[in-house]
């Protein structure tokens, strides 16, 4: 691994070459008087944002919110189908969090499982991630109790953590990071001594995973304990959509008599239509169950399957729900269940 | 009463419901003024249900909540008690529909969101205004569960045949969706503001529902949450209804 210095000063530079490059930037900027930051495409007059937490993860630009997956027709008798074109324009991904880095990971796990899904295979084949560390954490962020942490390199092709006096140490991880690095080499520097250590977020490990993992099969019959868990849950979507690592989709038809639309958009195992069948009986048919399910996923069923939880810490779903489930304390209250 | 439901000190600076069961639990109670979360929601919840006959600590937002629901024939006298705070401090239980009309009627109007985003503008800055703000909407349907007055067990929005609404958060589908719940809140919407509140993309949805609520309040003379008896105006046929607008 390569290790460099880049001044603050050069991070506009930087982004010009690569805009140049012809690359798509894709950073967090601010909304009008909306919370938070958000990811768009980032455009030169467009102002970056570091300082705020995104509301979103950048999932969307890997996993796009809505996306035409095929199209079909009628031709004469016939029924024509054609394939969508996949929009993965190379792409650099300025300014995410190491958390929502690693998340990549898990969706990873999910896409590019045999059969490939080849949208989600050429976006990610044709981005770039740049992650900065994180020098300043909330109460919300537990990073650290799910394997991560505020200057995990995990996933990043370019990981950048503040060394003090407006200056980042850049580590060059992957050969995408070092393309970035050789598209303007003479703003990176040569680290010099005491130069390598860089100032990042102090996070506490707030409960343990494993215990987690280990109570849930257990508990999954415990139905009192999940209705005590999920009393407040009012069934939206939100921590799904906030969340970096959730993946469900939903396939929808938009379509005329002549032509139509195949869709993927996002979809969360908290609505209660989630499970609901045609026949009208719904397996999960009440709150506490889907609560359940979005415990049990995240954190047993995802990891026998892959090896990993589906969760990064990055507290989003605490923060944006309206009802204040906060995931920290439930995690917390299952790792300490007597069961 | 078997269960207390009231607001509690959430984590990191936020509020939280509270489903006080035990006298201990009821410790955990606070007062707040604008808590932006509508209590009422949580009284058609069936886990909430199963917890027995609840007392539900009051703000004039959930109270005016039960009123509307007392108009569409959705709430039952003696469901639940509501604790509410009179002028002088202390606790008054009610529970009949015309209770809480009389007590209602004694609170100050309070409860309506600013509409200076909006205000003035002519039609074009507010459609620009809407398709910025909706933009950011990804149709986590938060502002559908906060909202007392979104109880039908099966919404438009998630009717696939046929599909009247489109499901995805692009910009025609968020228009079609929050469009119609705002036309289904004409007039029903008692101005709580817990769709604003939830909404995690910080969309002013309330601004929509107040525009609305004056024009009922304009043309028919009705305002939601203040009576017990309501001929909803968009569901009536009147004689007397002017016809010239049809041309």
């Amino acid at each position: 691994m390569d290790r460099k210095l880049l001044k603050k000063q050069s991070i506009q530079p930087l982004l010009k070459a690569l805009r140049e490059s012809g690359r798509r930037i894709v950073a967090p900027q601010r909304s009008g008087s909306a919370p938070g930051a958000w990811y768009r495409d980032l455009g030169p007059e467009d102002e970056l944002d570091l300082e705020h937490l995104t509301v979103l993860s950048p999932k969307s630009a890997f996993l796009p919110m809505v996306e035409e997956i095929l199209r079909f027709r009628n031709e004469g008798k016939q029924i024509v189908i054609d394939d969508s074109e996949i929009q993965a324009k190379p792409t650099v991904i300025f300014g995410s969090r190491p958390c929502d880095t690693r998340a990549l990971h898990a969706l990873d796990a999910v896409f590019l499982h045999e059969p490939e899904d080849v949208f989600f295979r050429e976006r990610r084949a044709a981005t770039t991630m740049v992650t900065f560390s994180c020098q300043v954490a909330d109460p919300d962020c537990f990073c650290t109790s799910v394997g991560g942490g505020p200057g995990d390199p995990e996933g990043s092709d370019l990981l950048l953590s503040s060394v003090g006096g407006d200056r980042f140490l850049v580590d060059v991880l992957t050969p995408k990071g070092k393309q970035v690095v050789e598209l303007a080499p003479h703003l990176f520097e040569p680290t010099g001594e005491g130069e390598t250590e860089a100032v990042v977020a102090s996070v506490p490990v707030r409960f343990s995973v494993s215990d987690v993992r280990k109570r849930l099969p257990d508990l999954f019959n415990d139905e009192e304990f999940w209705r005590e868990q999920s009393l407040a849950c009012l069934g939206c979507s939100t921590c799904a959509f906030v969340c970096p690592n959730c993946s469900c989709f939903d396939i929808q038809d938009e379509a005329d008599l002549k032509c139509g639309s195949r869709l993927r958009c996002w979809d969360s195992c908290g609505q209660k239509l989630f499970t609901l069948h045609a026949s009208g009986h719904n397996p999960r048919s009440v709150q506490s169950q889907r609560w359940r399910q979005r415990i049990m996923h995240k954190f047993s069923y995802f990891h026998q399957k892959e090896g990993m939880v589906g969760c990064v810490g990055c507290g989003r779903c605490s923060r944006a729900c309206p009802a204040d489930m906060n995931l920290l304390e439930r995690l917390t209250a299952i790792a300490e269940a007597r069961v | 009463m078997q269960v207390i439901i009231g607001y509690a000190k959430g984590s990191n600076g936020r509020r939280r419901p509270l489903f006080a069961r035990t006298p201990e639990q009821l410790d955990q109670l606070t007062l707040e003024d604008n808590p932006g979360l509508n209590l009422a929601v949580y009284l058609r919840k069936p886990e909430i249900k199963r917890l027995g006959k609840p007392g539900v600590v009051a703000t004039p937002a959930i109270l005016r909540s039960i009123l509307q629901w007392a108009a569409e024939n959705h709430y039952q006298d003696s469901e639940a008690v509501f604790l509410a705070l009179d002028a002088n401090g202390a606790v008054v239980e009610l529970s009949a529909p015309d209770q809480i009309a009389a007590f209602v009627a004694s609170l100050p109007d309070g409860l309506v969101p600013s509409q200076e985003s909006t205000q003035g503008k002519d039609r074009a800055a507010r459609f620009a205004f809407w398709q910025q703000e909706f933009e950011r909407c990804i149709r986590c349907y938060a502002c559908r569960a906060s909202c007392p007055m979104c109880y039908c067990d099966q919404c438009i929005a998630d009717s696939n045949q046929p599909q009247w609404v489109p499901v995805p958060p692009h910009a025609l589908g968020n228009f079609e969706w929050h469009v119609s719940r705002a036309m289904h809140l004409a007039g029903r919407c008692v101005g709580c503001g817990a769709c604003s509140e939830a909404c995690p993309a910080g969309i002013p949805l309330g601004l929509m529902n107040k525009f609305l609520a004056d024009v009922v309040l304009n043309e028919f003379g009705q305002r939601a949450g203040a009576t017990t008896k309501l001929d909803y105006p968009l569901c009536v046929f009147n004689v007397k209804d002017r016809e010239d607008f049809i041309k």
